[in-house]
């Protein structure tokens, strides 16, 4: 458990991608099975027990801990687990001993000091001998403090430098410090901590009556960071900060092998994962994915650039509409007793079809869709902002299913029945596509039509105005067109020349640079993180409101330019972040492209923007002439109207 | 004659702890005639006194970071040594903090009281181990005054360090660390784990690491980085002022690990609020354990709390029944969150 905290410790400072996967490869290198692939099942949030509270979290430590020093502690640090972590009271002891020094009870070499002290002292020590008998109230006072406190050793250096080497404490300077240290009854004998594994399976079927005892246990033998991640793994507040995806290719790296292949047997493993990691270690063969319903490696299309055209011919592409929805793949299978399994997956393979129970029954049919996911009322697909409204959650109520129907428009199909059609081209899969769906008979599929275009014109002019090519009342959730070759097989992964997207033009506002924060990792040393700002009326005329945050977007040579202009022109300064200069007549104006802008009560401007980025920087411009909050609400109208139908 | 109480003797004012009997302050923080100072940390040891007294150590890096002429005249003391001044006794034993680093017991008629500066009980192969020293009134520092603050074994943080260097061989580790004592502490630590690469050093790293080469101390190969090329800095560790390790100075390294060794690191919303990649948990201050254990162990009835954490420490002594209570001074800070680069620091 010690060592997986470390490497989720290590994971929560790392911000580079590739630095973590090396991170997290190295530790599946180093630690073995079972424990290895408990660690693989918390990254990839595949561990399931009941949690605890935060209360009882507090109990315990309210139970070892002054009130009061908690309080100011807690205060300071601001996390409960990580406070309660720091504090824990070392060892088995109990935390009174802690504070050494007190005249023993029994005549002792090594707090000889301390005695001579108090018999010159008389009334003060007195007081505090009285003060370490009241400390009995102490909850685990009783046997443990009294057994710890007998007998000292005369080896006092010695015992202090085997200390050093053993325990957590950095001090050691002196007798009274090491009095306590040496008292320790069970340091030789303190139990191991617990192994990761011993923790997940212990806790999958402790009664809930036994955990505080278990927890306690586990707390007194962990180390700091040990008991940091020990306390957010059962209160179920793990976040790492990376993705399952992540976590799965750095396993991938373990044995050279390339992510999609573990994608692919994915579904069909469970932790501890051993016959995964015996696989990737060359030890047996690949394990076979007996999953009736499994992912398949999802094909992504590149983005079309003005002068890629040239060199297509428009009769080798299908083009469709690019729906601003979820992209899913919807798989149906038989079992070995020929019942149907539906499940949903995201487009990186992540089981979603908790989240989406009103769409199972549709999926009646063995067959596995490409397609995405939309919100339909009254046959009208609705914005992505309506979607969000259903992603993410963990408690589906018949009340949000009902108001906010699911459906699924179909692109492509990648098997059928028994027959895996992904090596076909994809003109005939869209026509077996055609035909799955018509014999699904659903009102929740629907297939995704097909844009006509005889010349790139034609096409351009379909993308401007897709209302009247086809998309109708729809065309608000259009982002742009797909291109497909007719002839491409569906490949995992991102292959060259095969599909395009073709986005719609984002929006773009002219905003001015108001906050500036230093970037992580390569970029530690750049203002890189840049909050900006629109016009508002205030109360004493024009001022600037924020908007929205962006950190990328822009070159190299840009972000030198712009980290230049922040460090010379700060007018204030709040640890990372700095205050730039933002007046009428000094300031830099950024353009800045979106994708779609939704109310916001966290921000004070009260919209908030989807995937903003830098797309020029107008140093031509005064700040004055950078755009108005107005503008940014008046494209908000349309979309807070369909929200609230 | 009257019997003197502990503020007859010691008495915080505007310049610092002010000892009447004695016609001193200590570790004042405004110009003072006389001064007895107990380390060389800039807010404990500022240039512009009449008279210094304190270890030679101290009143040699006063030299090198203030030039010669930082006091109108100074007088070296030993610990152990004991030096009458006024009506009082002075005598100098070591803090453990830095090199050179004392507390001072300061004696009158039958009261003792210590101001131990700053201090730790943790071993540091960079200076003499701190030694208890038996008062009646104890002024401790409270920097790392909360129970949350408990340093573990350096030598297991130095261990974190190297192994990220052997899992990014192709980076450098850029280690934050105060230029006068920690930035010792851990190159001491670093070479007693076995790493016996060249360690580089940051310009405003190099007189004081130089000084303390000079007293004896076994550093092994250490060279400047100025002027080394970005790709032969792969795979090797760099010493800085934790400001330096934000800057624009870091470009000068291949995809740098950023580091900071510092007691703040044991709590992360610090670590993540400096950007700091690789926390090492190293402190040169008594940590919440040793703090307690210190002042209990003193046998001092009464107990004076400054800078940093005071109430928890104060409370904490209360309940175990001894008087104590904050000491109101102010100027004396951590360090590290203090630290701005002297002229010949900023670019280096």
């Amino acid at each position: 458990m010690n060592r997986f905290a470390e490497l989720l410790d290590r994971l929560a400072y790392e911000p580079g991608r590739n630095n973590k996967l090396r991170l997290i490869t190295s530790y599946f290198h180093e630690v073995g099975d079972p424990d290895r692939g408990y660690a693989l099942a918390a990254l990839t949030g595949a561990l399931s027990f009941k949690h605890a509270k935060p209360a009882l979290i507090r109990d315990l430590i309210a139970a070892r801990t002054d009130p009061v020093l908690f309080g100011l502690s807690y205060d300071y640090v601001g996390d409960l687990s990580e406070t309660v972590a720091l504090m824990w009271p070392k060892g088995v002891v109990n935390n009174d001993k802690s504070f050494p020094g007190y005249p023993s009870p029994q005549p002792s070499p090594a707090s000889a000091f301390a005695e001579a002290s108090a018999d010159r002292r008389g009334e003060g020590a007195q007081q505090r001998t009285r003060q370490s008998t009241n400390t009995t109230t102490d909850n685990n006072f009783g046997s443990d403090g009294r057994t710890s406190l007998s007998v000292p050793s005369p080896l006092l250096s010695a015992e202090a430098s085997a200390k050093a080497d053993a325990g957590e404490g950095q001090g050691g300077g002196y007798p009274g410090r090491d009095n306590d240290e040496s008292l320790r009854p069970r340091n030789h004998n303190n139990p191991p901590p617990p192994t990761l594994t011993e923790v997940v399976t212990t806790l999958r079927t402790l009664g809930k009556t036994e955990l505080p005892a278990q927890l306690t246990r586990w707390l007194d033998e962990l180390d700091e960071t040990g008991r940091w991640a020990l306390l957010k793994l059962v209160t179920g507040a793990l976040r790492i900060g990376i993705s399952a995806r992540l976590a799965k290719t750095a396993a991938a790296a373990l044995g050279d092998k390339d992510p999609h292949e573990v994608e692919l047997i994915w579904p069909g493993l469970s932790p501890p994962y051993l016959d995964l990691f015996a696989w990737l270690e060359g030890r047996t063969e690949k394990p076979v994915n007996r999953d009736p319903a499994p992912f398949r490696p999802v094909m992504l299309a590149h983005a079309i650039e003005g002068t890629d055209f040239a060199t297509l011919d428009p009769a080798d592409y299908i083009a469709e509409w690019k729906w601003d929805g979820i992209r899913v793949q919807a798989v149906a299978g038989r079992d070995d007793r020929g019942h149907i399994t539906a499940r949903l997956y995201s487009r990186t393979g992540e089981d979603i079809t908790g989240s989406f129970p009103d769409l199972v029954p549709a999926l009646r049919l063995p067959g596995a869709i490409d397609g995405e996911l939309l919100i339909l009322r009254d046959g009208r697909v609705q914005s992505f902002n309506v979607l969000q409204q259903r992603l993410n959650r963990k408690v589906v109520s018949p009340k949000l299913i009902k108001d906010f129907p699911i459906h699924l428009r179909a692109y492509d199909l990648l098997g059928d029945d028994e027959n895996d059609l992904r090596e076909l081209p994809f003109a005939e899969r869209r026509e077996r596509l055609e035909t799955f769906v018509r014999k699904l008979d659903d009102p929740r599929i629907d297939l995704s039509p097909t844009v006509p275009f005889a010349s790139w014109e034609a096409l351009t002019a379909a993308r401007a105005d897709p209302v009247s090519a086809g998309a109708g009342e729809d065309a608000a959730a259009v982002e742009g067109v797909m291109l497909k070759r007719r002839d491409a097989p569906y490949l995992p992964g991102r292959p060259k020349g095969q599909w395009w997207k073709w986005k719609r033009d984002p929006h773009i506002i002219d905003a001015v640079l108001m906050y500036a924060q230093r970037g992580h990792g390569k970029r530690s040393s750049y203002y890189s993180d840049y909050t900006f700002g629109v016009w508002t009326e205030g109360d004493s005329g024009d001022e600037l409101v924020p908007v929205g945050k962006a950190y990328f977007g822009f070159t190299d040579e840009e972000l030198l330019q712009i980290d230049r202009f922040v460090r010379r022109n700060t007018t204030e300064k709040f640890g990372p972040v700095r205050h730039v200069v933002h007046e009428p007549y000094k300031g830099l104006v950024l353009e800045v492209a979106f994708e779609g802008l939704q109310r916001s009560p966290r921000h004070k401007s009260g919209v908030a923007m989807r995937f903003p980025r830098i797309s020029r920087l107008r140093w031509d411009k005064p700040p004055r002439e950078a755009d108005r909050l107005e503008t940014l609400e008046k494209m908000l109208k349309t979309e807070a109207a369909e929200l609230e139908a | 004659m009257t019997i003197m109480r502990p503020q007859d003797i010691l008495l915080p004012t505007a310049a610092g702890l002010c000892c009447k009997p004695g016609g001193f302050h200590i570790d004042p923080v405004r110009s003072v005639e006389r001064a007895v100072i107990t380390h060389s940390h800039s807010d404990h040891a500022r240039a512009g006194h009449g008279a210094v007294l304190a270890t030679q150590e101290t009143l040699d890096m006063m030299r090198l970071r203030y030039g010669e002429n930082f006091a109108g005249s100074t007088q070296a003391i030993r610990y152990g040594e004991e030096i009458r001044l006024g009506d009082v006794s002075v005598k100098f034993h070591p803090a453990g903090h830095v090199l050179g680093s004392a507390q001072i017991a300061v004696s009158c008629q039958d009261t003792c009281i210590v101001a131990s500066g700053d201090y730790k009980d943790a071993p540091d192969p960079t200076c003499t181990p701190f030694e208890l020293v038996p008062c009646d009134v104890f002024i401790t520092e409270a920097t790392f005054g909360l129970p949350v603050f408990r340093h573990g074994d350096a030598a297991d943080e130095v261990k974190k360090l190297l192994a990220s260097v052997a899992l990014f061989p192709e980076r450098a580790h850029l280690v934050g660390a105060y230029s006068l004592g920690k930035a010792q502490r851990v190159i001491a630590l670093l070479r007693e784990a076995g790493y016996d690469a060249p360690i580089f050093l940051h310009g405003a790293m190099e007189s004081i690491t130089h000084y303390y080469q000079s007293r004896g101390i076994e550093l092994g190969e250490l060279r400047p980085v100025k002027g080394v090329k970005k790709a032969a800095l792969a795979g090797t560790i760099t010493l800085a002022p934790p400001s330096a390790t934000s800057d624009l100075w870091t470009r000068r390294f291949p995809d740098p690990v950023t580091a900071f060794a510092s007691g703040w690191m044991r709590v992360r919303a610090r670590a993540r609020q400096r950007g700091v990649e690789l926390p090492l948990v190293i402190s040169d201050h008594a940590d919440w354990d040793g703090l307690t254990a210190t002042i209990a162990a003193t046998g001092a009835g009464e107990i004076w709390v400054t800078h940093g954490q005071e109430d928890a420490l104060v409370h904490w002594c209360k309940s175990r029944g001894l008087r104590a209570q904050p000491l109101d001074l102010v100027g004396y800070g951590d360090e590290e969150e203090t630290e701005t680069p002297l002229g010949d620091e900023a670019e280096a």
